[in-house]
């Protein structure tokens, strides 16, 4: 970013923390840009004369007498159809070596969409996975994140169900991704010849961490260019929220912030979710749909980051190593889709809520007579039946690595009842069990 | 001369300004910037240096910008036209607003100006009244709205004038009142009113005791609440405090609804936007909407509004009360409005409380909880605020401030609980650590004794028992297996899942089970009396199991039946000849 001619230059630093600097200036606006040495610096606090600036890079080096500039606009984006098919940093530069983006500038993080402008979302997204698509359904328009361990394959399976989506777009927000990560998504979006409707923003390890607190506004910014102005349905991936998090935590500690929950600051909550509401469904046409990533600490959701997160999304979604069957599976228990039933029997055949319902509770039982089993106790028939059933109910639809289509699903899971139950068994409408129930 | 001020710092929505003449707390200013008028609200004043929170993004704000103050606190504009409308948490009309997105500085009219209004005199001139009294009545939405005498006036005053029967507008003088020196006073239909200034205009506040039907059982049977009581519902996220709230806030015998989204998920407020105009009141058969003010502030929405959100709903709540009407006022949820206070106290640096909310948090909830009530009017006619919260504690973990304190004032208390709500047990309301104090009023049980014919309090504190008792076993079947206890324990325990089963589950996505109207719920609680109190005859306890799982089978296709119908009575004696069958 060039500095303009006859802008003021202040030399004289009176406070550097690691992540802010401080100095006495006037005329400046809050949440103005600054350069100071050449690195990015926001203003995070003006009190009388005195002016507090993030430095996003972090303030390794900077001297008292660094050279700083005011540069008289909050972040900005250039949005235009260029944006397509490129990666940038967490500043909106290129990173892949191409041209700079030419097109109108807007500054991120813009205003909220009028509550009563909004329509309720009712399309349905088919990622192929049994365990969203059958049990958890995604609608255009929503905010889910996958709740993970750091071990776990997200990042995988969120690039299955970005490209099978049928989407317009999608954009990437990678905060705080390891370098491998980072060229994971580049590559299988290049093999998959989808690149040219993929954006991505991107911090990785190596960046500063301060910058990630940028990457969902870009990410964000880019996505309502295309859903308002293009009328176009886009998706958003958000990898890691955690590492986003820890960055405003780092941020509010140097500010000397009393700490609420978890060292997390006090405005955790309305954070995480300005970044979240800006999922909508618009009146015509275009969408924003988030699918971000929490990772966890051990599973434990009481984390203020998954609380929080759990109380702003539409539900959440689970992952989970099942060791009978030895593949990931989505948890049909924790995970929630809470706008699945927008579309699951109206979008999808009709007969889906009550065999999605039969399905996990059967899975359920077997759960319980898997306990039983470990603590002694003897089993039914029944318990053998449904352990029997869990197997291929894990194996052939809540494994990660399924692709099929809804109405499959269906057909899978009562080929499933068919084999291991009898119709009273499965506590579903007589008239569907007559229509679908398989003759073995 | 209004005081006016210049920015002088900026934290986040905290601005500082410098005076030049006296402000008072919480008075409203305007920032002027980049030509926009940013509404603010004073928190804190030292010296000459004046602490604002700014309801609007501060973003390009610049020292030295100029301040105007308008002299008054936070208000409310108060009068026909605002049923129906989607309000933002200052009572900007969200339906006016230009655009699809919000745009900083953008105040919308909360009333319509240009509406006429059928208006029927009540006093005649020559009549002294008192602030408050009902001078005309305009029909809002198939509902009497009552023009009154001005809040702020005190003492008696003199009708000189008052218009004929007729159609006039919200700003058309209706009536001129002249006080004791002979100073007139125009009255017209709006009134203002300061919102974080509880009215008072009633003459006392006796302790509420009738049943506020609301159609779910858990609620009603269990653990009721009254015509101008207080409650709160905890729970961590997914157990279903939305679904629960949207039930009450569709059934209740309520003549006005009002529903503060306080800092939630935008989406959930469409449905509202989206269901409430096709859904019918099953009280009056109008459409839902038209007793029903939403007030929005979706959790993207700026902070400080928040809390400005529930206090806009409680003063408009207060209004109709003032008329002698019955509100129910439901706040979701109540933890967002209490971040919002730690998150300005932080800006603030103030020394902290508990969890790092303000030291003042609990004062600040049971004053605000303390503004429901059932009231007497001067007039002799009766108004009532029930109101209801929600609470997202932290982790789910009840040992939080904002849950601490709520409970100390809330006199219901319903505990959503997760393991109730994995295994699907709806609505996941906790039957054993929930309360109402209301069953403890004798004023109550007076009239819920009269409401139902015949004993009430005792049979509902006996299906309490019967719960934690069965909650007991299930505990010991668990350690000793189900050989390990007495064949007897399996029949106390399958009793206490009847009971859960039958009363405290219900279908909130089914037509008939999601309402059950005051007699049908005394039905099926005799009904699961009944069968408790009978003894049956088992040799093992894989006979409880199976016998009493038709028996929650039967009274629950009873449940999903149309009351009384052919299809009821029939599931009604089939389930009378199972009784039959093994009762001794």
């Amino acid at each position: 970013m060039a500095t303009k001619a006859f802008q003021k230059i202040y030399t004289k630093i009176s406070q550097i923390t690691k992540a802010t600097c401080s100095l006495k200036a006037s005329g400046v606006g809050y949440d103005e840009l600054a350069m100071v040495n050449g690195k990015l610096a926001q203003v995070v606090k003006i009190m009388g004369d005195e002016v507090t600036l993030q430095v996003f890079e972090g303030t390794e080096g900077i001297p008292t007498n660094a050279e700083v500039v005011f540069l008289g606009k909050s972040p900005t984006l250039k949005v235009s159809e260029q944006l397509a098919g490129r990666f940038f940093n967490a500043f909106g530069d290129p990173i892949d070596g191409g041209p700079e983006i030419e097109g109108q500038e807007v500054p991120i993080g813009g205003p909220s969409v009028n509550p009563v402008r909004r329509k309720q979302p009712s399309e349905l997204i088919a990622t192929g996975i049994a365990g969203i698509d059958l049990n958890n359904t995604l609608v255009s328009g929503q905010k889910i994140p996958f709740f993970a361990d750091p071990d776990q394959p997200f990042n995988q399976v969120m690039a299955n169900v970005a490209l099978r989506a049928e989407t317009d777009k999608i954009i990437l927000g990678g905060m705080g991704m390891t370098n491998d990560d980072y060229l994971y998504f580049k590559n299988v979006f290049s093999n998959a010849g989808a690149l040219d409707r993929i954006i991505s923003f991107v911090n990785t390890t190596e960046n500063p961490p301060v910058e990630r607190l940028l990457i969902p506004d870009m990410a964000l910014t880019a996505a309502e260019y295309f859903a308002v102005e293009h009328n176009q349905k886009v998706l958003v991936l958000l990898t890691d929220m955690t590492s986003y998090a820890d960055a405003l935590a780092i941020v509010s500690n140097r500010m000397d912030q009393i700490p609420s929950k978890d060292s997390m600051p006090g405005s955790l909550y309305s954070d995480l979710a300005k970044i979240y509401e800006k999922a909508v469904q618009f009146p015509a046409g275009g969408s924003i749909t988030i699918i971000a990533v929490t990772t966890l600490s051990g599973g434990d959701i009481t984390h203020a980051v998954p609380d929080n997160t759990g109380y702003i999304t539409e539900g959440q979604l689970f992952l989970r190593r099942d060791s009978d069957i030895g593949k990931v599976i989505v948890d049909p228990f924790r995970s929630l889709s809470r706008l699945k039933q927008l579309v699951s029997g109206k979008k999808t055949r009709k007969d889906h809520p009550q065999v999605m319902n039969a399905a996990v509770r059967l899975y359920a039982d077997a759960a319980n007579a898997k306990t039983k089993m470990e603590n002694g106790f003897d089993l039914t028939n029944y318990d053998e039946r449904t352990l029997a059933f869990a197997k291929d109910y894990a194996n052939q639809l809540l494994a990660i690595d399924v692709n099929l289509d809804t109405t499959e699903m269906l057909d899978v899971t009562w080929g499933l009842f068919s084999k291991y139950f009898k119709p009273e068994e499965v506590n579903i409408k007589k008239e569907l069990v007559d229509e679908h129930w398989q003759k073995q | 001369m209004a005081t006016k001020g210049t920015v002088s710092g900026v934290i986040a929505n905290m601005v500082t300004l410098t005076v030049d003449g006296p402000v008072a707390q919480n008075e409203i200013c305007y920032i002027l910037t980049g030509g926009d008028r940013l509404m603010a609200e004073v928190i804190k004043v030292v010296g000459s240096n004046v602490y604002v929170q700014v309801f609007e993004s501060t973003r390009g704000l610049k020292v030295g910008a100029e301040a105007e103050f308008t002299g008054h606190m936070l208000e409310v504009t108060l009068g026909p036209g605002m049923l129906s409308k989607n309000y933002d948490g200052l009572q900007n009309d969200l339906d006016k607003m230009d655009g699809v997105f919000l745009k900083r500085g953008q105040y919308t009219y909360p009333l319509d100006k240009e509406r006429k209004w059928h208006f029927i005199p009540l006093v005649k001139v020559g009549d002294e009244v008192g602030s408050s009294a009902w001078l005309g009545q305009v029909d809002e939405n198939f509902q009497p709205l009552k023009i009154m005498v001005p809040f702020q006036l005190d003492g008696t005053y003199k009708v000189k004038s008052i218009v004929k029967e007729g159609e006039y507008g919200i700003e058309d003088t209706v009536v001129v009142l002249t006080d004791k020196d002979g100073k007139d006073i125009p009255v017209n239909m709006i009134q203002k009113w300061p919102v974080k200034k509880a009215m008072t205009n009633y003459k006392e506040k006796p302790r509420p005791y009738k049943l506020l039907e609301t159609g779910v059982r858990v609620i009603d049977t269990v653990n009721p609440i009254v015509e101008g009581g207080t409650g709160f519902i905890p729970g961590p996220f997914g157990t279903g405090k939305t679904v629960l709230q949207h039930a009450i806030s569709k059934q209740a015998e309520a003549d006005i609804v009002i529903i503060a989204a306080c800092g939630e998920r935008a989406n959930e407020v469409v449905e509202i936007f989206t269901e409430f105009p096709e859904l019918v009141d099953p009280h009056t058969g109008r459409k839902l909407m038209e007793r029903t003010i939403i007030i929005a502030n979706t959790s993207n929405m700026p902070v400080a509004a928040r809390e400005a959100s529930v206090y806009t709903a409680m003063t408009i709540a207060e209004y109709y009360r003032a008329m002698g009407l019955k509100v129910l006022l439901m706040a979701d949820s109540t933890s967002r409005w209490a971040q919002a206070l730690r998150e300005m106290s932080n800006r603030m640096e103030e020394l902290p409380g508990p969890d790092a909310f303000p030291m003042d948090i609990s004062a600040i909830i049971s004053n605000f909880y303390g503004r429901a009530g059932y009231v007497h009017l001067n007039n002799g006619e009766t108004g009532s605020i029930t109101f209801i919260g929600t609470v997202s504690p932290a982790g789910g973990n009840l040992k939080e401030p904002v849950t601490e304190n709520t409970k100390k004032v809330a006199r219901c208390f319903y505990a959503l609980e997760q393991e109730r709500a994995d295994r699907k047990r709806y609505p996941a309301v906790n039957p054993i650590d929930s309360y109402s104090k209301y069953l403890e009023y004798p004023e109550f049980e007076e009239y819920i004794t009269k409401r139902i014919n015949g004993e009430w309090i005792g049979k509902v504190n006996e299906i309490k028992t019967r719960l934690l008792r069965g909650k007991e076993i299930a505990e010991q079947i668990n350690i000793l297996g189900d050989d390990g206890v007495p064949v007897e324990y399996h029949v106390i325990f399958w009793k206490s899942e009847l009971i859960d089963f039958v009363i405290l589950q219900q279908d909130a996505f089914d037509e008939i089970d999601s309402v059950t109207p005051m007699e049908r719920q005394e039905d099926i609680l005799n009904m699961v009396i009944d069968i408790c109190h009978t003894e049956f005859k088992f040799d093992t306890f894989l006979e409880v199991m199976d016998y009493f799982k038709k028996m929650i089978n039967l009274c629950k296709q009873m449940n999903y039946a149309k009351y009384k119908s052919e299809q009821y009575e029939d599931f009604n004696k089939q389930l009378q000849e199972l009784v039959a069958e093994r009762s001794v």
